[in-house]
Protein backbone atom coordinates (compact mmCIF):
# COMPACT_ATOMS: atom_id res chain seq x y z
CA UNK A 1 0.00 0.00 0.00
CA UNK A 2 1.35 3.40 -0.90
CA UNK A 3 0.02 6.92 -1.39
CA UNK A 4 0.59 9.78 -3.80
CA UNK A 5 -0.70 13.30 -4.32
CA UNK A 6 -0.80 14.87 -7.79
CA UNK A 7 -2.65 17.57 -9.73
CA UNK A 8 -4.96 15.19 -11.62
CA UNK A 9 -6.07 13.40 -8.47
CA UNK A 10 -6.63 16.72 -6.71
CA UNK A 11 -8.79 17.96 -9.59
CA UNK A 12 -10.79 14.71 -9.57
CA UNK A 13 -11.29 15.07 -5.82
CA UNK A 14 -12.41 18.67 -6.27
CA UNK A 15 -15.05 17.58 -8.82
CA UNK A 16 -16.26 14.64 -6.73
CA UNK A 17 -16.88 16.99 -3.81
CA UNK A 18 -18.80 19.55 -5.92
CA UNK A 19 -22.33 18.25 -5.11
CA UNK A 20 -21.64 18.34 -1.36
CA UNK A 21 -20.05 21.75 -1.73
CA UNK A 22 -23.37 23.25 -2.85
CA UNK A 23 -24.79 22.48 0.59
CA UNK A 24 -21.69 23.88 2.24
CA UNK A 25 -22.36 27.22 0.47
CA UNK A 26 -25.75 27.32 2.23
CA UNK A 27 -24.19 26.57 5.63
CA UNK A 28 -21.55 29.22 5.00
CA UNK A 29 -24.31 31.71 4.24
CA UNK A 30 -25.99 30.83 7.54
CA UNK A 31 -22.70 31.36 9.36
CA UNK A 32 -22.05 34.70 7.65
CA UNK A 33 -25.50 35.98 8.64
CA UNK A 34 -25.14 34.71 12.21
CA UNK A 35 -21.65 36.17 12.64
CA UNK A 36 -22.73 39.63 11.47
CA UNK A 37 -25.74 39.44 13.84
CA UNK A 38 -23.39 38.60 16.72
CA UNK A 39 -21.40 41.77 16.07
CA UNK A 40 -18.40 40.48 14.15
CA UNK A 41 -17.04 42.69 11.37
CA UNK A 42 -17.01 41.47 7.78
CA UNK A 43 -13.24 40.98 7.92
CA UNK A 44 -13.41 39.01 11.18
CA UNK A 45 -16.17 36.80 9.79
CA UNK A 46 -14.23 36.04 6.60
CA UNK A 47 -10.99 35.41 8.49
CA UNK A 48 -12.81 33.01 10.81
CA UNK A 49 -14.14 30.96 7.90
CA UNK A 50 -10.89 31.12 5.97
CA UNK A 51 -8.52 30.24 8.79
CA UNK A 52 -10.62 28.03 11.09
CA UNK A 53 -12.75 26.28 8.42
CA UNK A 54 -14.77 24.23 10.92
CA UNK A 55 -18.48 25.12 11.00
CA UNK A 56 -19.67 23.89 14.38
CA UNK A 57 -16.77 25.43 16.31
CA UNK A 58 -17.22 28.74 14.48
CA UNK A 59 -20.93 28.84 15.41
CA UNK A 60 -20.11 27.94 19.00
CA UNK A 61 -17.51 30.75 19.14
CA UNK A 62 -20.28 33.23 18.27
CA UNK A 63 -22.10 32.17 21.43
CA UNK A 64 -19.05 33.19 23.51
CA UNK A 65 -18.36 36.39 21.54
CA UNK A 66 -19.14 39.52 23.57
CA UNK A 67 -17.84 42.82 24.97
CA UNK A 68 -15.16 40.78 26.75
CA UNK A 69 -13.59 37.89 24.86
CA UNK A 70 -13.21 34.76 27.03
CA UNK A 71 -10.03 33.50 25.38
CA UNK A 72 -9.69 30.36 27.50
CA UNK A 73 -13.30 29.34 26.90
CA UNK A 74 -12.96 30.04 23.17
CA UNK A 75 -9.86 27.88 22.84
CA UNK A 76 -11.22 25.07 25.02
CA UNK A 77 -14.55 25.02 23.16
CA UNK A 78 -12.81 25.07 19.78
CA UNK A 79 -10.61 22.20 20.88
CA UNK A 80 -13.47 20.16 22.31
CA UNK A 81 -15.60 20.48 19.19
CA UNK A 82 -12.72 19.79 16.83
CA UNK A 83 -11.10 17.02 18.87
CA UNK A 84 -12.85 14.56 16.56
CA UNK A 85 -10.28 15.62 13.94
CA UNK A 86 -7.68 13.84 16.07
CA UNK A 87 -9.49 10.53 15.54
CA UNK A 88 -10.12 11.28 11.86
CA UNK A 89 -6.46 12.13 11.23
CA UNK A 90 -5.35 9.08 13.20
CA UNK A 91 -7.58 6.83 11.06
CA UNK A 92 -5.96 8.12 7.87
CA UNK A 93 -2.40 7.88 9.22
CA UNK A 94 -1.73 4.37 7.79
CA UNK A 95 -2.41 5.85 4.35
CA UNK A 96 -0.84 9.30 4.70
CA UNK A 97 2.38 8.06 6.30
CA UNK A 98 3.57 7.18 2.78
CA UNK A 99 3.44 10.85 1.75
CA UNK A 100 6.25 13.37 2.33
CA UNK A 101 5.47 15.32 5.55
CA UNK A 102 4.69 18.56 3.69
CA UNK A 103 2.04 16.92 1.53
CA UNK A 104 0.70 14.94 4.49
CA UNK A 105 0.07 18.03 6.61
CA UNK A 106 -1.29 19.99 3.64
CA UNK A 107 -3.89 17.24 3.13
CA UNK A 108 -4.74 17.15 6.85
CA UNK A 109 -4.93 20.95 6.95
CA UNK A 110 -8.01 20.88 4.70
CA UNK A 111 -9.50 17.72 6.24
CA UNK A 112 -13.21 18.11 7.02
CA UNK A 113 -15.97 15.58 7.70
CA UNK A 114 -17.07 14.99 4.08
CA UNK A 115 -13.68 14.66 2.38
CA UNK A 116 -12.44 12.54 5.28
CA UNK A 117 -15.35 10.14 4.80
CA UNK A 118 -14.63 9.89 1.06
CA UNK A 119 -10.92 9.40 1.73
CA UNK A 120 -11.63 6.53 4.14
CA UNK A 121 -13.71 4.88 1.40
CA UNK A 122 -10.95 5.36 -1.19
CA UNK A 123 -8.32 3.97 1.14
CA UNK A 124 -10.42 0.90 1.90
CA UNK A 125 -10.84 0.26 -1.84
CA UNK A 126 -7.07 0.23 -2.18
CA UNK A 127 -6.80 3.60 -3.97
CA UNK A 128 -3.31 5.09 -3.75
CA UNK A 129 -4.17 8.63 -4.89
CA UNK A 130 -5.05 10.85 -1.91
CA UNK A 131 -6.43 13.58 -4.21
CA UNK A 132 -9.94 13.23 -2.82
CA UNK A 133 -8.76 14.41 0.59
CA UNK A 134 -6.80 17.40 -0.73
CA UNK A 135 -8.92 18.37 -3.76
CA UNK A 136 -12.16 17.67 -1.91
CA UNK A 137 -10.91 19.80 0.99
CA UNK A 138 -10.13 22.69 -1.35
CA UNK A 139 -13.64 22.40 -2.85
CA UNK A 140 -15.22 22.47 0.63
CA UNK A 141 -13.07 25.42 1.72
CA UNK A 142 -13.94 27.39 -1.42
CA UNK A 143 -17.66 26.70 -0.92
CA UNK A 144 -17.45 27.65 2.78
CA UNK A 145 -15.77 30.97 1.89
CA UNK A 146 -18.21 31.71 -0.93
CA UNK A 147 -21.16 31.04 1.39
CA UNK A 148 -19.66 33.17 4.16
CA UNK A 149 -19.21 36.08 1.71
CA UNK A 150 -22.85 35.81 0.63
CA UNK A 151 -23.93 35.67 4.28
CA UNK A 152 -21.90 38.75 5.18
CA UNK A 153 -23.48 40.74 2.34
CA UNK A 154 -26.98 39.45 3.11
CA UNK A 155 -26.62 39.72 6.91
CA UNK A 156 -25.38 43.32 6.78
CA UNK A 157 -28.61 44.39 5.07
CA UNK A 158 -30.94 43.20 7.86
CA UNK A 159 -31.73 45.57 10.71
CA UNK A 160 -34.10 43.49 12.85
CA UNK A 161 -32.74 39.93 12.74
CA UNK A 162 -35.00 38.65 15.57
CA UNK A 163 -38.13 39.37 13.55
CA UNK A 164 -36.97 36.91 10.90
CA UNK A 165 -35.78 34.34 13.43
CA UNK A 166 -32.18 34.81 12.28
CA UNK A 167 -30.85 34.93 15.85
CA UNK A 168 -31.69 31.24 16.30
CA UNK A 169 -29.63 30.02 13.30
CA UNK A 170 -26.65 29.22 15.53
CA UNK A 171 -28.58 27.02 17.96
CA UNK A 172 -30.51 25.28 15.16
CA UNK A 173 -27.31 24.59 13.22
CA UNK A 174 -25.56 23.07 16.24
CA UNK A 175 -28.61 20.98 17.10
CA UNK A 176 -28.85 19.69 13.52
CA UNK A 177 -25.16 18.75 13.64
CA UNK A 178 -25.68 16.98 16.95
CA UNK A 179 -28.55 14.83 15.69
CA UNK A 180 -27.06 14.24 12.27
CA UNK A 181 -23.43 13.68 13.20
CA UNK A 182 -24.06 9.92 13.21
CA UNK A 183 -26.26 8.11 10.74
CA UNK A 184 -28.14 6.40 13.52
CA UNK A 185 -28.34 8.30 16.81
CA UNK A 186 -26.45 6.01 19.13
CA UNK A 187 -28.24 5.27 22.40
CA UNK A 188 -24.85 4.83 24.07
CA UNK A 189 -24.27 8.55 23.57
CA UNK A 190 -27.59 9.69 25.06
CA UNK A 191 -26.38 9.24 28.64
CA UNK A 192 -23.19 11.31 28.14
CA UNK A 193 -25.23 13.98 26.37
CA UNK A 194 -27.78 14.16 29.22
CA UNK A 195 -24.97 14.44 31.74
CA UNK A 196 -23.38 17.16 29.60
CA UNK A 197 -26.65 19.11 29.45
CA UNK A 198 -27.22 18.86 33.21
CA UNK A 199 -23.66 19.81 34.04
CA UNK A 200 -23.78 22.76 31.63
CA UNK A 201 -26.99 24.06 33.25
CA UNK A 202 -25.53 23.76 36.76
CA UNK A 203 -22.34 25.51 35.63
CA UNK A 204 -24.40 28.22 33.96
CA UNK A 205 -26.07 29.14 37.24
CA UNK A 206 -23.34 28.40 39.79
CA UNK A 207 -19.98 28.85 38.05
CA UNK A 208 -18.27 31.88 36.44
CA UNK A 209 -19.53 32.96 32.98
CA UNK A 210 -18.60 30.77 30.00
CA UNK A 211 -17.48 27.83 32.14
CA UNK A 212 -20.59 25.86 31.16
CA UNK A 213 -19.32 24.71 27.75
CA UNK A 214 -16.11 23.20 29.10
CA UNK A 215 -17.83 21.71 32.15
CA UNK A 216 -20.47 20.08 29.95
CA UNK A 217 -17.93 18.78 27.44
CA UNK A 218 -15.71 17.24 30.12
CA UNK A 219 -18.63 15.76 32.07
CA UNK A 220 -20.04 14.18 28.90
CA UNK A 221 -16.65 12.95 27.73
CA UNK A 222 -15.85 11.34 31.08
CA UNK A 223 -19.28 9.69 31.23
CA UNK A 224 -18.73 8.27 27.76
CA UNK A 225 -15.34 6.96 28.75
CA UNK A 226 -16.57 5.32 31.96
CA UNK A 227 -19.73 3.57 30.75
CA UNK A 228 -19.00 0.08 29.44
CA UNK A 229 -19.32 -0.32 25.68
CA UNK A 230 -21.82 -3.07 24.87
CA UNK A 231 -20.37 -3.78 21.44
CA UNK A 232 -16.95 -2.25 20.99
CA UNK A 233 -16.49 -3.69 17.46
CA UNK A 234 -19.43 -1.64 16.21
CA UNK A 235 -17.77 1.63 17.16
CA UNK A 236 -16.11 3.37 14.23
CA UNK B 1 -9.91 40.30 27.39
CA UNK B 2 -11.84 43.41 26.21
CA UNK B 3 -13.15 43.19 22.64
CA UNK B 4 -11.11 45.30 20.23
CA UNK B 5 -10.15 44.70 16.61
CA UNK B 6 -6.74 43.47 17.73
CA UNK B 7 -7.99 41.07 20.40
CA UNK B 8 -10.68 39.76 18.03
CA UNK B 9 -8.07 38.98 15.38
CA UNK B 10 -5.83 37.43 18.01
CA UNK B 11 -8.68 35.21 19.23
CA UNK B 12 -9.47 34.11 15.66
CA UNK B 13 -5.80 33.32 15.04
CA UNK B 14 -5.54 31.24 18.22
CA UNK B 15 -8.76 29.36 17.40
CA UNK B 16 -7.38 28.70 13.91
CA UNK B 17 -4.13 27.32 15.36
CA UNK B 18 -6.11 25.16 17.81
CA UNK B 19 -8.19 23.72 14.96
CA UNK B 20 -5.13 23.12 12.78
CA UNK B 21 -3.51 21.28 15.70
CA UNK B 22 -6.50 18.94 15.95
CA UNK B 23 -6.31 18.30 12.19
CA UNK B 24 -2.63 17.33 12.11
CA UNK B 25 -2.44 16.07 15.71
CA UNK B 26 -4.06 12.68 15.10
CA UNK B 27 -1.42 11.66 12.55
CA UNK B 28 1.40 12.96 14.75
CA UNK B 29 0.16 11.04 17.79
CA UNK B 30 -0.33 7.87 15.74
CA UNK B 31 3.24 8.04 14.45
CA UNK B 32 4.36 7.64 18.07
CA UNK B 33 1.68 5.79 20.07
CA UNK B 34 -1.68 4.46 18.83
CA UNK B 35 -4.79 6.12 20.30
CA UNK B 36 -6.38 3.70 22.77
CA UNK B 37 -10.09 2.77 22.95
CA UNK B 38 -10.69 4.71 26.21
CA UNK B 39 -9.34 7.93 24.71
CA UNK B 40 -11.44 7.29 21.60
CA UNK B 41 -14.57 6.81 23.76
CA UNK B 42 -13.81 10.05 25.60
CA UNK B 43 -13.37 12.04 22.39
CA UNK B 44 -16.47 10.52 20.76
CA UNK B 45 -18.65 11.35 23.76
CA UNK B 46 -17.11 14.81 24.17
CA UNK B 47 -17.77 15.76 20.51
CA UNK B 48 -21.56 15.70 21.01
CA UNK B 49 -21.46 16.79 24.65
CA UNK B 50 -19.88 20.13 23.85
CA UNK B 51 -22.72 20.85 21.39
CA UNK B 52 -25.27 19.88 24.05
CA UNK B 53 -23.52 22.21 26.50
CA UNK B 54 -23.94 25.12 24.07
CA UNK B 55 -27.54 24.32 23.06
CA UNK B 56 -29.14 23.59 26.46
CA UNK B 57 -28.41 27.08 27.92
CA UNK B 58 -29.79 28.64 24.71
CA UNK B 59 -33.07 26.85 25.37
CA UNK B 60 -32.99 27.60 29.10
CA UNK B 61 -32.31 31.33 28.71
CA UNK B 62 -33.98 32.01 25.37
CA UNK B 63 -37.54 33.17 24.70
CA UNK B 64 -40.27 30.80 23.52
CA UNK B 65 -39.41 31.65 19.93
CA UNK B 66 -35.93 30.21 20.43
CA UNK B 67 -37.22 27.18 22.35
CA UNK B 68 -39.81 26.29 19.72
CA UNK B 69 -37.21 26.85 16.99
CA UNK B 70 -34.92 24.27 18.62
CA UNK B 71 -37.84 21.87 19.04
CA UNK B 72 -38.80 22.27 15.36
CA UNK B 73 -35.19 21.64 14.31
CA UNK B 74 -35.01 18.50 16.44
CA UNK B 75 -38.28 17.09 15.12
CA UNK B 76 -37.42 17.92 11.48
CA UNK B 77 -33.96 16.41 11.89
CA UNK B 78 -35.35 13.16 13.32
CA UNK B 79 -37.97 12.96 10.56
CA UNK B 80 -36.07 13.93 7.41
CA UNK B 81 -32.39 13.95 8.49
CA UNK B 82 -31.63 16.94 6.27
CA UNK B 83 -29.80 19.68 8.23
CA UNK B 84 -30.73 22.49 5.82
CA UNK B 85 -34.44 21.67 6.02
CA UNK B 86 -34.26 21.32 9.81
CA UNK B 87 -32.47 24.67 10.27
CA UNK B 88 -34.93 26.41 7.93
CA UNK B 89 -37.83 24.91 9.92
CA UNK B 90 -36.29 26.26 13.12
CA UNK B 91 -35.74 29.78 11.80
CA UNK B 92 -39.24 29.88 10.27
CA UNK B 93 -40.75 28.73 13.59
CA UNK B 94 -39.04 31.54 15.49
CA UNK B 95 -40.10 34.10 12.86
CA UNK B 96 -43.74 32.90 12.93
CA UNK B 97 -43.85 32.84 16.74
CA UNK B 98 -42.63 36.43 16.95
CA UNK B 99 -45.07 37.51 14.24
CA UNK B 100 -48.02 36.59 16.46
Amino acid sequence: MSAKLDAQGTLRGFKRMAPVSLFVVAFGLAFGVAAIQHGLSSLETLLMSGLIFAGASQFAALELWGPTLPLTALVATTFAINARHLLMGASLYPWLRHLPPGQRYACLGVMSDSNWAMAVGDHQRGETNVGVLFGGGIALWTAWMLGTCLGVVFGSGISEPQRFGLDVIMGCFLLAMLVGSKHKPSLALLLPWCVAGGAALLALYYLPPNAHVIVGALAGGLTGMLIPQANPQKET
Amino acid sequence: MPLTTTTALLAILIMALTTFTTRIGGAIIMSRIPIGPKVEQFINAMAGSVLVAVIVPLAAQGDWGARLALLATLVAMLLVRKPLIAITAGVATAALWRLV
